[in-house]
């Protein structure tokens, strides 16, 4: 099968790639550009490691093909630091210690600036539904709450 | 023994070392390396829960363009036999049996073949270019038709183990045990009471978000480094060269960061195929696992039947108790049975007893280890009738279990006499806890029962390196799962006396280490951080010994404190304490580098208790249950980090409460399993629960120098009786199988 040729832009930056139509956006980003932040728990939208930000919406990067990532702006994990440092909900995540294994991190991370973006002060059964695409086996979440109400808390501070 | 000791570092809450690149997404897991030239390794699994394998063609495969290897059973040597090791049961010969199968096929999604490809496209054309001609047999898929006298054999040469007599045809039940004390007989004759139920629970997975995976790459003088997620890449070293009958020091592992485990990454599944196909193609080869093989294929903690008979006067007190508990062990013997049966009484001061184990073979997965194996299944069962004794007797069920609690000096029901442990005080924080103080919520029900691990020492190796500016270099070989370079930093800095931030840690590779165990049965902060301890302790010896050839006085006349060498009491006060730092300026003249090191076998790692409660909603209409609240109390000897001390307890808790509330493999008849993804097998999410709340209640371990006991695996016992209990004082009957699904306690509503 012949590949296609996409271009878009990834954390800002300009990005070609060559991919087969079937070829998703989850293996473009960790296979073709080396931008293995982003984790493939399920490859069936079930799990969230995957999460990205397609035009700052949140999306499985497992149900995306790839050639949809042409002229958008994909965010990922490697994205949300900034040149000041870290963003503040790793921060918080990290302050909080709400990740023990780590895989699912990435996309709890990029969930929750989705979440922070739409939704400034949340309470705790927005936040626990706008999560409830992200599995974590290992927290039982409560720290991950609490770091996300927290990194709230700062934003609306900074704001 | 460090019970009054005030310390420094231990007990705080620093952000952990390997934290930022956590949280960058820089950090490496299983899946994240690729090597340049690097080919894509697919398994071929069994469409058919049990069948023998009449013939296996390979040419087809062989023959297509970019196709570099392919490998069946035949191309594996035969292992040895001998013990898994480290946290599961079973033998290696099995293990590479489970690899890659041989004659027969003995569950859905058995391995039987390998490819390697130069894309995952190819090679999965190359599985599907492998002709297989099967004979397919009967499954056994069930305890009651295993252990039947007239059962179908899941393995023809499996004969019972440690029956009286050597049994004399072969059986699925692979082996017995039996634990007993006093006459149980007499127990029950002096009872007032005797309540009795038989529990079931289906099979289980560990659920790690992240899939098995690996990438192997072999030279041509036949060195293989192999880089894996695993929870102990010394075992799987040692698994490996017992398969593929390698010397260990041709293998070479590396343990990438891993995505989670709970006991299921401890043994190989994919590590002797990856290194055997890259030996073919000499290429390296990646292999990782898609959601849907780890599922059929990988880890599930076995099903189980318990039967339990409890007896006890009106005061409380248990004057007999018996379980039968049965274990699925899969395909392959080995399931948690020992432990399970070890476990079921622990927590009480029983004079009569009697426990029968069996490990039972079925046409299902091989089982792993899945936090404190075999401990939820059985003690589900104990905590259960426990439950309906205090109602029978109209007691507090803590108060019933305070009646009967063992505590220091009591002979545990699986052998020894208790050192300190911290049972009773669980007991009485969670009596004298707020949320045990509330009244239970209008249409919930409130549960409690305990939860107990044996933990584990086992051996671990570390050492300390001094950087030439004083800082401090560790390198061990436990890979971190949860936070452990944290803790070991930690108790590091408060042995040294040195900042947390001027320590390092590194697990190590096998060529970079000394041997550690898998990080499994909570032994990683107990017995590496013993390690950890002593070779700082070596470190502090050597440093006092620079110190005094620095001063011209003799070593006894140098002591330690707060990271710097200073002369005793009454030697010349006019010296300058030296720092590390000043210590290492100087270390060239005074006899070179600064290393410290320890290598031990752990001993005493110190029981883990737990006592939890928790309130549960049943919507009569749906039969849905959900969690209100839920307050998880535990001896932790001494928390060293914590938050990863609650991490753990507020994690095993969701765990423990999904397995009894949703999660369950779900065969159809052939063996099938109907459920293989996360979809349809539904771990909690974080709208499903409540905050979790943790009480540490710290009772030290006499056996280690911060008073450290595990803390993994208790969390996850007591959560599915809590679970049990508050769905029967919800709906005023008990359901005695798990999970509490909806269809399940819907249907219990109906029947009352």
């Amino acid at each position: 099968m012949s590949k296609v040729h996409v271009t878009t832009r990834v954390n800002g930056d300009p990005v070609e790639f060559l991919c087969t139509p079937e070829q998703t956006l989850v293996d473009v980003l960790r296979d073709t550009l080396d931008r293995t932040g982003t984790k493939e728990g399920c490859s069936t939208g079930d799990c969230g490691a995957c999460s990205v930000l397609l035009n700052g919406r949140l999306v499985c990067a497992c149900l995306v093909l790839a050639v949809e990532s042409e002229g958008a702006e994909v965010t990922t994990i490697e994205g949300i630091a900034t040149e000041e440092g870290l963003h503040p909900i790793q921060e918080k995540f990290l302050e909080h210690a709400a990740l023990q294994c780590g895989i699912c991190t990435p996309g709890f991370i990029v969930a929750t600036k989705a979440l922070l973006d739409k939704h400034p002060e949340p309470d705790e059964e927005t936040i626990r539904y706008w999560l409830a695409g992200n599995l974590c086996r290992c927290t039982g979440y409560d720290k991950i709450i609490r770091a996300v109400q927290d990194a709230a808390t700062t934003l609306a501070h900074e704001a | 023994m460090a019970e009054a000791t005030e310390f420094k570092a231990i007990g705080t809450r620093p952000v952990r070392p390997d934290g930022v690149d956590k949280v960058t997404g820089r950090a490496q897991f299983g899946a994240d390396l690729n090597l340049p030239n690097m080919l894509y390794g697919k398994v071929l699994r069994s469409p058919h829960a049990h069948a023998r394998i009449r013939r296996i063609d390979l040419d087809a495969a062989r023959a297509m363009p970019g196709v570099h290897a392919v490998v069946s059973g035949a191309d594996f040597p035969g292992a040895q036999h001998g013990e898994i090791g480290g946290e599961g049961g079973g033998d290696v010969a099995d293990v590479a049996k489970n690899v890659m199968a041989r004659d027969k096929v003995l569950y859905h999604g058995h391995p039987l073949a390998a490819v390697a490809a130069t894309s995952q496209a190819i090679a999965e054309a190359a599985l599907a270019a492998i002709e297989v001609e099967y004979e397919v047999l009967t499954p056994v898929l069930d305890l009651e038709a295993a252990m039947a006298p007239d059962a179908v054999l899941v393995n023809e040469n499996c004969f019972t183990k440690n029956l009286p007599e050597p049994a004399e045809k072969p059986s699925n039940i692979a082996s017995v045990m039996t634990l007993a004390r006093g006459n149980v007989d007499e127990g029950f004759e002096l009872a007032d009471v005797i309540v009795e139920g038989e529990y079931r629970i289906p099979m289980a997975h560990q659920g790690y978000i992240e899939p098995h995976a690996c990438t192997a790459t072999v030279n041509e003088s036949g060195q293989a480094t192999v880089w894996t997620c695993t929870q102990g890449h010394f075992a799987l070293r040692t698994q490996t060269a017992n398969i593929l009958d390698m010397s260990v020091a041709d293998l070479k592992f590396i343990a990438s960061e891993i995505g989670g485990g709970f006991g299921g990454k401890t043994v190989v599944y994919l590590e002797p195929v990856a290194v055997m196909l890259s030996t073919q193609a000499r290429r390296p080869v990646k292999m990782v696992m898609s959601r849907e093989e780890v599922f059929r294929a990988s880890g599930p903690a076995a099903g189980s039947c318990a039967k339990i008979r409890v007896g006890a006067k009106k005061d409380g007190t248990i004057t007999a108790a018996t379980a039968w508990l049965a274990y699925e062990a899969g395909a392959f013997e080995g399931a948690p049975m020992g432990p399970g049966a070890m476990c079921v009484f622990a927590p009480y001061d029983l004079e009569n007893f009697r426990v029968e184990g069996f490990d039972v073979l079925v046409n299902k997965p091989k089982v792993a280890a899945y936090r404190a194996p075999g401990a939820p299944q059985s003690m589900h069962a104990m905590e259960s009738a426990l439950d309906d004794l205090a109602r029978e007797l109209n007691m507090d069920p803590i108060d019933l279990r305070l009646k009967n609690a063992v505590a220091e000096g009591s002979q545990a029901a699986y052998g020894p006499k208790f050192p300190a442990i911290g049972f009773r005080e669980c007991l009485e924080a969670a009596k004298a806890h707020p949320n045990y103080q509330k009244p239970v919520p209008e249409g919930a029900g409130r549960g409690v029962a305990a939860g107990f691990w044996f933990n584990a020492g086992m051996e671990s190796s570390a050492e300390v390196h001094i950087n030439e500016d004083g800082t401090v270099q560790i390198i061990e070989g436990s890979p971190d799962i949860g936070g452990s370079r944290a803790s070991m930093a930690l108790m590091a800095a408060e042995t040294l006396g040195v900042p947390y931030e001027k320590i390092r840690v590194l697990v190590g590779d096998t060529e970079a280490s000394g041997f550690n165990n898998v990080t499994g049965g909570s032994r990683t902060t107990f017995a590496t951080g013993m390690a950890v301890i002593q070779a700082c302790e070596d470190i502090i010896a050597q440093c006092k010994d620079r110190a005094a050839k620095t001063w011209g006085v003799d070593a006894d006349q140098v002591e330690w404190e707060d990271g710097q060498a200073i002369p005793a009491p009454g030697v010349n006060a006019e010296l300058k304490p030296l720092t590390l730092a000043e210590i290492m300026k100087t270390a060239a003249r005074t006899g070179g580098p600064i290393l410290g090191r320890a290598a031990l076998n752990a001993r005493g790692p110190g029981a883990g208790f737990s006592v939890n409660f928790g309130d549960l909603k049943v919507d009569r209409e749906t039969g849905k249950v959900d969690v209100l609240s839920f307050t998880a109390i535990q001896d932790a000897g001494k928390a060293i980090h914590p938050a990863y001390v609650e991490g753990q307890m507020q994690g095993g808790a969701v765990q423990g409460l999904g397995w009894a509330l949703n999660e369950e493999y779900i065969f159809d008849g052939n063996g099938v399993l109907e459920n293989p993804g996360f979809l349809d097998y539904r771990i909690p999410v974080a709208s499903d629960m409540p905050m979790i709340d943790t009480q540490i209640i710290e009772v030290p371990n006499p056996s280690h120098p911060f008073g450290v006991r595990g803390v993994g695996e208790t969390p996850i016992v007591a959560p599915l009786a809590v679970a049990a209990n508050a769905v029967r004082d919800a709906i005023g009957r008990r359901v005695h199988d798990l999970p509490l699904s909806p269809p399940n306690v819907l249907a219990a509503i109906e029947e009352g």
